[in-house]
């Protein structure tokens, strides 16, 4: 069973409507008992990184998420479910992440904000995410913070708007996608599919 | 870098696609399932339903269509016509649409756009302005076009951002449906006002004028109706006219 959690923000029913159709099993996690019969946990999200963090901590799960990840099970982060696995952001003062990777979420300054589109990802290096493929890939993005990470070798593949940056990062089983793949064609359901099987 | 967006729009009444309809195809005729997925497979980075009837049973029938959209099609999709309130949107949003457009009802309420902005996000607000050119300049119409709201396009656009709207889709109701180009000026005089991207809508009749719009023009994306519909050419030609031109494109 996967979790897809719930925090009232994001836009969870595009990513349960790509897991559906690919024929997996999805539930929704509004509350730390949710996640009783969870095997793998995705963390979608649209909107701000410290209403996300209130959101979160309110319900209880900003706690059960972080217990996840220590244990380091199987976790997908898309969008700002990527950024708040990081120290902290610029969008909401001193609102803290998970805080389990070094880095931090800037605002883009040199583009138009947000970015809205279709950008490439180049893959850095292979992994069962992208399917072991080394070529560029596209997929579509809408966000204007990025992250900025010191831990180089989380970085699985990157991004140029203005400024290159982390666009898939992994260590262990948490792995961390800035684009929508829920939103990318063909190329999002692989990669989503990738990650409930090989991941 | 960021590509240029190709966006079909589709015409939706009672719950089906209603632009070429005349056209012998039936696939015109149709499912709006059918369609967007059609236009995905052809290269689609995103596709725009308009709900031409809009009336308050119909918008029912329309939520049912957001619904099957969402559950088979998965590009970026943003619905527009009619809307009119956080109910609509919100009901919109919930059955699967990325994004809407307003239009209208910005422009008469034009604290509709903060508040949808402030509760949705700017990422899913996309103001629609219907520009017709006046004199010097050009003014925002409203109801499809009817009636002349006396607003500046270029200061009403710059008030859009400053509310939380996330795009701008410009369409020139001079050019719709004539296909002798896009209104370069009007979109160069928006798009390097504004932060926040715009869709260039009306008068693509061929390869040569989506390419204006984008290098004169400054559009981040067009929207393309009839000529597709007709397939007058292929969002692949489009494509492929576009990279030989040095346009940054996605495949």
């Amino acid at each position: 069973m996967i979790g897809i959690v719930d925090y009232g923000a994001g836009n969870l029913k595009s990513v349960k409507n790509a897991i559906d159709y690919l024929g997996f099993n999805a539930r929704v996690v509004k509350r730390p008992d949710d996640i009783s019969s969870v095997k793998r946990l995705i963390l979608p999200g649209v909107g701000a990184f410290g209403s996300a963090v209130n959101k979160l901590k309110r319900s209880g799960l900003f706690e059960t998420i972080l217990n996840w990840l220590s244990d380091d099970l199987p976790f997908l982060g898309i969008c700002l479910g990527l950024q708040l696995l990081f120290e902290k952001s610029e969008e909401s003062g001193n609102a803290k992440g998970f805080g389990i990777f070094k880095g931090k979420i800037k605002r883009f300054r040199k583009y138009k904000v947000p970015q809205i589109g279709w950008n490439s990802v180049k893959i850095l290096k292979p992994s069962p995410l992208t399917g072991f493929e080394r070529k560029t890939q596209f997929f579509y993005f809408l966000h204007s913070y990025y992250l900025v990470t010191s831990q180089h070798n989380l970085v699985i593949g990157t991004s140029d708007y203005g400024a290159e940056y982390a666009s898939i990062i992994n260590q262990g089983n948490i792995y961390g996608v800035q684009f929508h793949p829920e939103k990318s064609g063909k190329n999002g359901l692989v990669l989503l599919k990738n990650w409930v099987e090989k991941c | 870098m960021l590509t240029i967006r190709i966006i079909p729009c589709l015409d939706v009444d009672n719950g089906y696609v209603v632009k070429g309809i005349r056209f012998k195809e039936l696939r015109f005729a149709g499912d709006p399932v059918e369609l967007a997925q059609y236009y995905n497979d052809q290269g689609a980075d995103e596709l725009i339903f308009l709900d031409v009837t809009a009336s308050v049973q119909k918008r029912k029938i329309m939520i049912k269509v957001v619904e099957k959209v969402a559950k088979k099609v998965f590009i970026p999709f943003c619905v527009g016509g009619g809307i009119r309130s956080i109910t609509d949107i919100r009901d919109l949003l919930n059955a699967g649409a990325d994004k809407v457009a307003i239009c209208t009802a910005g422009i008469e309420n034009p604290e509709l756009i903060m508040k949808s902005a402030d509760r949705f996000g700017s990422q899913c607000i996309v103001v629609s302005i219907d520009a017709k050119r006046i004199s010097n300049g050009w003014h925002a119409f409203t109801h499809g076009g009817r009636y002349d709201s006396k607003k500046d396009v270029i200061a009403w656009a710059k008030k859009c951002e400053k509310s939380g709207a996330g795009e701008i889709l410009l369409n020139s109701i001079d050019r719709d449906g004539t296909r002798i180009g896009y209104d370069v000026e009007l979109t160069e005089a928006v798009a390097t006002l504004v932060n926040i991207p715009v869709i260039a809508s009306g008068g693509a009749g061929n390869l040569n004028q989506i390419y204006e719009v984008i290098k004169d023009g400054k559009a981040d994306a067009v929207l393309l109706a009839s000529v597709l519909h007709y397939k007058e050419f292929t969002i692949s030609e489009i494509k492929k006219f576009l990279d030989k031109k040095g346009v940054k494109i996605r495949w």
